[in-house]
């Protein structure tokens, strides 16, 4: 979505990469995974292009001491290793030029002390002031710590140039801690300056969620209580918790997916068009979306939430460990690794429809979706015997993998008599575009170094996502556990490698049932 | 990343008609659909993005289609390539649908489907009744004839919604500046000389997107370029995008010497800009580059501001000195697209539509020199 005034700089009509203002780049956990898997290379890619400012400087922050010319290294590496193309060397060689690297404890004010020396040597050699951005992709216990100290240090703002904090989810782990990071953040920064990555926001699908909606008239018409049925949104992986175990257990599907990208995509469904595709109006329209759901009571949640973990199973022809098995977790974890969600968006277009949401690991596939399901014609004047009958119509927007739309239509079977199946009618992306999409992250990391907020998470929002996953989240602890599944330890047990936890079906209404994975 | 081993199919006929090729494009197609019945990945689906017709001579056509190889992603839907040899009677073709090797796993693998209708000049006046059934329907249509075939490519434009050039193959830059005016009446035009100078555009808005810069845009009074020998054109759209968003008054430009600039030549003009101010304008063939497109430039402003821009090792470097003559310089990164990458992006452009290629042109063309040599 591009910034919705009229660019002021009469060079950049018609530039497909607009110019970026000079910038200085701070990491703060810049020996970590999330910067060695995505960051950097992304940042690689964007210099690759050519769409790195003109002057960009990056700083990577850790606790572990080392030289600039080592953390360099370990940045080459992580690039070689993970970035998109393979990397030019030149390119490579001019991106880590620019390279510094500042050691300490994220609590220590000596590191922003040092950080400011850094930084203001840029603005030095520069002849002139870049814009600062500090990124924060460390563990969320650090947050505090590191807006503190960029405020106690005077580093948050400075005259005739942008300062930006960006920061990594979660966003707190219960509403509360949300309300608490906010005002911690924002008694040190505006909330212009704060960019909040849900890394679901840059992908091109999601994105296109919008224009898909917007830019077609056939399917808004469509899109309301009297001609949808129910919507549901799935991100299921295939995969384990590998080595994410320390997070993961902490987190659960529920805070891992759910009360961020899910919702999300749920926003992105039920939103009503927003008058332009400026970052407040888009998001003032989620956050509406968002107020429309009444966050469950205690009495409600075992009707419209189940829990289950993983149990030993089969993915990919393997056999594989079940949750509690998996190195790092503790044997007595209640950890949900699937949760699902039956929500209702109380408003005038979506009174009574249900928004079912799941999320879970080591289900049958990876796939994320959105799955609409049209109420059924009215009157069927076919006969339905000896076929597989007319069915709803359902409109699949296809989020990973394989990006596309999918509908699915009714037709006749050819032959002498009128049998009906369902056929689909597949927009495949990679089909239809010549461009790649470029990484999630290059392009938040570029809206952020712009200051265009419209992809990145704002303050209610944030609290609007947890006003509704708190109550579960409290509910699922210790006190409740579920209990009409196969158990071991404290959950229900789904068998890896399956569709998930029979008692998902619990959940939805009747006459629903759940797509397969 | 999975292989597909198992799509590539071709078809092949002597003295064929265009109604027997598209119905051999279909049977392949519909073969290839049925592979996807027993597939355990993502399938074979064709792509459904673009058409390309391609206009050459049989002895370049292996050189096109060693060019078209090079352009990485972004091949077209299907080409069509219709293959010139003066003294050719029959209709002969070949088919081919090939997939991409590359292809995350359970992604499906996008079919590309080619035909390679050799034709002969008594096909000339039929061209497009050759071409029209094999293109995809409601798909855009990108008209592509290298080498020069002004009066094939007038025929075939009627199928095209846009068309590629690239106006540094012209031999004389006058005439390929009148051409692209004139193609752009009739069609969208993509042209490679202009992409050749996207980075450098880019860089210069970069340049003076900073407040404190932008005033230094409307003292601007000098404008160098420096570029190769054949690429005259590509520095005459630069010039004239710069002249169009400043809204410059362009004065008929001088040649000094050859009348292609090169090593021995050069173009000096000026413009006026909208303070009445003059602009110095200077083209100058840079013999140590050997491909095509720009190599440097200097911008230098009333307020004594100068900006170098060089090609060099990982981007475009760049030295800057200020009023108070304080230097400094840097290089600006991004890796070189090379003449595959520029194709390639000339294919992708023909999907979108930019707003500053024909103003541009415009203000190069009011810079032609009256009096063009012959």
């Amino acid at each position: 979505m591009a910034i919705a005034t009229e660019p002021q700089n009469p060079l950049a009509l018609g530039l497909e990469r607009q110019p970026v203002a000079p910038t200085a780049l701070v990491i703060f956990g810049a020996t970590g995974d999330l910067a060695k898997r995505k960051l950097l290379p992304a940042l690689y890619n964007l210099a690759h292009e050519g769409a790195l400012p003109e002057r960009f400087q990056l700083v990577g922050v850790s606790r572990k001491d080392k030289a600039h010319e080592d953390y360099r290294a370990e940045c080459e590496q992580a690039i070689r290793a993970f970035s998109r193309r393979t990397p030019d060397d030149d390119v490579l060689a001019g991106l880590l030029e620019n390279v510094r690297y500042v050691p300490g404890v994220f609590d220590d004010p000596n590191v922003y002390a040092a950080l400011g020396e850094v930084l203001d040597g840029f603005d030095e050699d520069a002849g002139e002031r870049l814009n600062r951005a500090f990124y924060l992709s460390t563990a969320p216990s650090f947050f505090p710590a590191i807006i503190g100290q960029l405020g106690g240090s005077g580093l948050s703002r400075r005259a005739e140039t942008e300062v930006r904090v960006i920061v990594e989810k979660p966003f707190g782990s219960s509403l509360e801690e949300a309300r608490e990071l906010n005002a911690r953040v924002l008694s040190v920064f505006d909330e212009s300056q704060v960019f909040r990555i849900d890394h679901y926001l840059g992908k091109e699908t999601v994105q296109n969620m919008l224009a898909f909606r917007f830019a077609n008239g056939m399917f808004e018409p469509l899109w309301n209580r009297n001609y949808i049925d129910q919507v549901q949104i799935t991100a299921a992986e295939d995969i384990g918790i590998g080595s994410r175990a320390g997070y993961y257990d902490r987190a659960g599907a529920l805070r891992d997916l759910i009360q961020n990208h899910m919702l999300q995509l749920l926003c992105h469904v039920a939103m009503e068009p927003p008058g332009s595709f400026t970052a407040e109006e888009v998001r003032n329209e989620k956050v509406k979306v968002l107020h429309a759901i009444a966050a469950p009571t205690a009495s409600e949640i075992p009707e419209m939430a189940v829990r289950a973990q993983y149990g030993a199973g089969h993915s990919g022809g393997e056999d594989v460990p079940g949750y509690l098995e998996e190195e790092g977790v503790p044997s007595d974890s209640i950890t949900e690794t699937y949760a699902a969600l039956r929500l209702e968006v109380d408003n005038w277009r979506w009174a009574g429809v249900p928004f079912y949401l799941r999320a879970g690991k080591r289900l049958a596939r990876k796939v994320t979706e959105i799955a609409v399901t049209l109420k059924p014609v009215p009157h069927l004047a076919f006969s339905q015997d000896g076929s597989l009958g007319v069915q709803p119509n359902q409109l699949i927007l296809t989020v990973q993998p394989n990006e596309g739309v999918t509908l699915q239509l009714g037709a006749k079977i050819p032959g002498t008599r009128m049998s009906i199946r369902p056929v689909n009618m597949e927009f495949l992306y990679g089909t239809s575009f010549l461009s790649q999409s470029p990484e999630a992250y290059e392009r938040l990391i570029m809206d952020a170094m712009r200051g265009d907020p419209t992809l990145f998470t704002r303050n209610d929002e944030v609290e609007a996502q947890w006003r509704i996953c708190d109550p579960i989240v409290k509910y699922w602890r210790p006190a409740h556990p579920q209990t009409s599944g196969p158990r071991v330890g404290g959950l229900d047990q789904y068998e890896a490698g399956s569709q998930g936890p029979a008692a998902a079906a619990e959940i939805l209404r009747e006459g629903n049932s759940w797509r397969a994975i | 990343m999975a292989s597909a081993t198992v799509a590539d199919a071709a078809w092949s006929e002597r003295n064929t008609t265009p109604d027997a090729i598209a119905a051999a494009l279909r049977e392949l197609l519909a073969e290839r659909s049925k592979l996807n019945q027993d597939a355990e990945d993502g399938g074979l689906v064709p792509a459904r993005v673009l058409n390309m017709v391609v206009f050459v001579e049989s002895a370049h056509s292996e050189e096109v289609a060693d060019r078209l190889r090079g352009v990485g992603r972004y091949h077209a839907s299907r080409t069509v390539v219709l293959s010139y040899e003066r003294d050719r009677e029959e209709l002969d073709a070949r088919v081919s649908i090939t997939s991409e090797r590359d292809r995350g796993p359970g992604e499906p693998a996008l079919l590309r489907e080619t035909a390679i209708v050799k034709i002969g000049e008594r096909h000339l006046d039929d061209l497009t009744t050759i071409a029209d059934p094999l293109v995809i329907s409601d798909l855009p249509t990108l008209l592509w004839s290298p080498y020069r075939h002004p009066e094939a490519a007038d025929a075939l434009l009627e199928l095209a919604q846009a068309t590629l050039i690239d106006s540094i193959e012209e031999p004389v830059w006058s005439a390929a500046i009148e051409r692209a005016c004139g193609l752009s009446q009739q069609a969208y035009v993509v042209d490679l000389a202009w992409l050749r100078s996207t980075p450098w555009r880019e860089r210069v808005a970069a340049t003076f997107d900073p407040a404190r810069m932008r005033p230094e845009l409307s003292s601007l009074e000098l404008l160098e370029i420096r570029h190769h020998s054949d690429s005259t054109v590509a520095a005459m759209l630069f010039v004239g995008w710069l002249a169009s968003r400043l809204g410059w008054e362009m004065d008929p430009a001088e040649i000094e010497g050859h009348r292609r600039t090169g090593p021995d030549g050069a173009l000096s003009g000026g413009a006026r800009a909208r303070d009445g101010e003059r602009v110095e304008l200077r083209l100058r063939a840079a013999a140590e580059l050997r491909v095509p497109g720009l190599a440097g430039m200097r911008l230098r402003s009333r307020s004594g501001l100068r900006i170098d821009l060089d090609r060099g090792p990982g981007g475009l470097h760049e030295r800057r000195r200020d009023r108070h003559e304080n230097e400094c310089e840097w290089t600006l990164l991004g890796a070189s697209r090379g003449e595959g990458g520029i194709l390639g992006e000339g294919i992708r452009q023909a999907l979108l539509r930019d707003p500053a290629y024909l103003p541009a042109l415009s203000a190069a063309r009011t810079m032609l020199p009256r009096a063009t040599p012959a």
